[in-house]
């Protein structure tokens, strides 16, 4: 095809659909470092900053719904912050109403801390070393400054704040404003500047340095090695309160005292005033009460001790009652006395009388005595027993005596030689020898034969 | 003495109540103190009473520095 003299006009339009075309396809997937800067978070929840190094910068966004986009991967608790360098995954867009392309990214890691981060270490680092932080450096704030000096932008929210809460704290406190701008290249110069002015006006005490947050870029005026030293200079205490609790800048670390906040700083500088009403009336109260307290104890004393004065005269009547009462005393005594001698002879009398021998004399001789009685009874008695029993022993002798049943008949055998009595006939044989014994004498006979019966009963 | 600070003020009317209540004075001295004590809480709360305050800009005018009033933005407190 001939082009020569055909001129290929393209549309805006078109133009931009091609290079939107081009650009999406030819880095639909990106790795991209970069430090972030003019991050910003509106309320829709996405992130919008600029990604950029030395040379050059692009756009960026972060879309808020994490789940929308495959591959998210923002780790927990990790949040961007202005000048922190990242490494991103992203695809490149065109925006044709603006002709605009940025980066939409699904994938962000830190890396390491960005240049200006690094800038603010090293200064922090240096100033630390020669000492300026140091606690015993710091001078203390004077209790009720008669004028606060504040080094900030006139206009906005900042002053206003330090204004309303000097005003509603301390109404009789005096403030000169030294105006400065607190961001831009000419803002170092002029906050070192006002330090300078401040240190010549009589009466300010206290100066406070004060500023809204920011990103580390807005806040590189109170970073700034020159300001640092200002303050570090300053004979008037300082205090700081610049961004919000979190960022804390050199000028934090080098001030008497840190506030987080604009407002916290006045309210630092200046001391609650009805609070201070409260302590002088106290003690005004405390003063007065103590001098009555002092005046009545005085009265008191006076009163008791005109109380103790006395009359001699009335001494010698109390010292004749103590007399007359001791005498009444000592009469009662000696009265006692005696009585109790007197019991105690009745008492050893009457002991003594039982203890007369006497009557245990007669006592005893009665006794004896009746002994002597009891004892002839007893023999008396015991003879008669005896000649009793003798009686009827020798009848009863007489009845068992075996010369008595001879009488009657009976003989008693024994064999011979040995002599023993016979008691049943198979006790001896025919031929033995015998000796029987009659009631009167006996007689010697020979065995001619034995029976040897059974005896019964 | 006319330039009396506050808080040396304060603190003076602080030690005279306390010595008072510690008691170890004279009658004479605790007259003098008293006396003294109740000038000091005058003063401390006439210079609490002080209501108006200056709120002024410090600006340079041909090198000079000169404090110009400062108007505050009426904002009633909530």
């Amino acid at each position: 095809m001939d082009r020569g003299n055909m001129r290929d006009i393209l549309s805006v339009s078109a133009l931009t659909d091609r290079i939107k075309a081009l650009l999406e396809e030819g880095f639909a997937l990106a790795w991209v470092e970069g430090e972030v800067s003019n991050l910003h978070r509106p309320a829709s929840g996405h992130i919008y900053f600029t990604l950029k190094d030395a040379k050059s910068q692009i756009r960026a966004v972060i879309f808020r719904n994490p789940y929308a986009q495959k591959g998210w991967s923002r780790p927990t608790g990790f949040a961007l912050e202005e000048g922190m360098s990242i490494v991103c995954r992203a695809r490149l867009t065109v925006y044709p109403p603006r002709g605009d392309y940025q980066l939409i990214i699904d994938t962000v890691e830190p890396k390491g801390l960005g240049a200006l981060q690094k800038a603010f270490e090293q200064l922090k680092a240096r100033l630390e070393a020669e000492g300026l932080f140091d606690q015993n450096r710091k001078k203390s704030l004077p209790f009720m400054p008669a004028a606060i000096g504040v080094i900030t932008s006139p206009t906005g929210a900042v002053i206003r704040d330090i204004l309303t809460v000097t005003r509603r704290r301390f109404p009789s406190v005096n403030i000169l404003i030294a105006p400065v701008r607190v961001q831009g290249t000419e803002a170092p110069a002029e906050i070192i500047r006002a330090f300078g002015d401040l240190q010549l006006v009589a009466g300010i005490e206290v100066i406070i340095l004060a500023r809204g947050g920011g990103s580390l870029e807005d806040l590189a005026a109170f970073n700034d090695e020159g300001v640092a030293r200002a303050i570090a200079r300053s004979r008037v205490p300082v205090i700081s309160a610049v961004g919000h609790e979190t960022d804390f800048t050199i000028a934090d670390f080098i001030a008497d005292l840190r506030a987080a906040t604009p407002s916290a700083a006045a309210e630092l500088a200046v001391p609650l005033r009805a609070e201070l009403m409260e302590t002088v009336e106290t003690l005004r109260l405390r003063l007065i009460r103590q001098r009555r307290r002092e005046t009545e104890r005085l009265r008191q004393r006076v009163a008791e001790l005109a109380g103790r004065l006395r009359d001699p005269k009335r001494r010698l009547a109390d010292i004749r009652i103590a007399l007359d009462d001791a005498m009444e005393r000592m009469r009662i005594s000696l009265d006692h006395l005696r009585a109790v001698r007197r019991q105690k002879w009745i008492n050893l009398a009457v002991r003594l009388e039982h203890r007369n021998p006497r009557a245990r004399i007669a006592e005893r001789s009665l006794f004896i005595e009746m002994l002597t009685k009891d004892l002839r009874a007893s023999w008396e008695r015991q003879a008669g027993q005896r000649s009793h029993r003798l009686a009827s022993a020798m009848t009863l002798i007489d009845s068992l005596s075996p010369l008595a049943v001879l009488n009657r008949g009976y003989s008693i055998t024994r064999r011979l030689p040995d002599g023993r009595i016979l008691r049943q006939a198979g006790d001896i044989h025919a031929g033995d020898r015998i000796d029987v014994r009659l009631a009167a004498g006996s007689l010697h006979a020979v065995i001619t034969e034995t029976f040897k019966e059974q005896r019964d009963g | 003495m006319a330039k009396e600070k506050f808080e040396e003020a304060l603190e003076k009317l602080e030690e005279i109540v306390k010595k008072m209540e510690v008691g170890e004075m004279t009658l004479e001295e605790s007259l003098k103190a008293f006396e003294e004590g109740i000038r000091l809480s005058r003063l401390c709360a006439k210079k609490l009473d002080e209501a108006d305050r200056r709120v002024e800009l410090l600006l340079r005018q041909e090198g000079e520095l000169v404090p110009k009033p400062f108007v505050e933005e009426e904002r009633e407190p909530g």
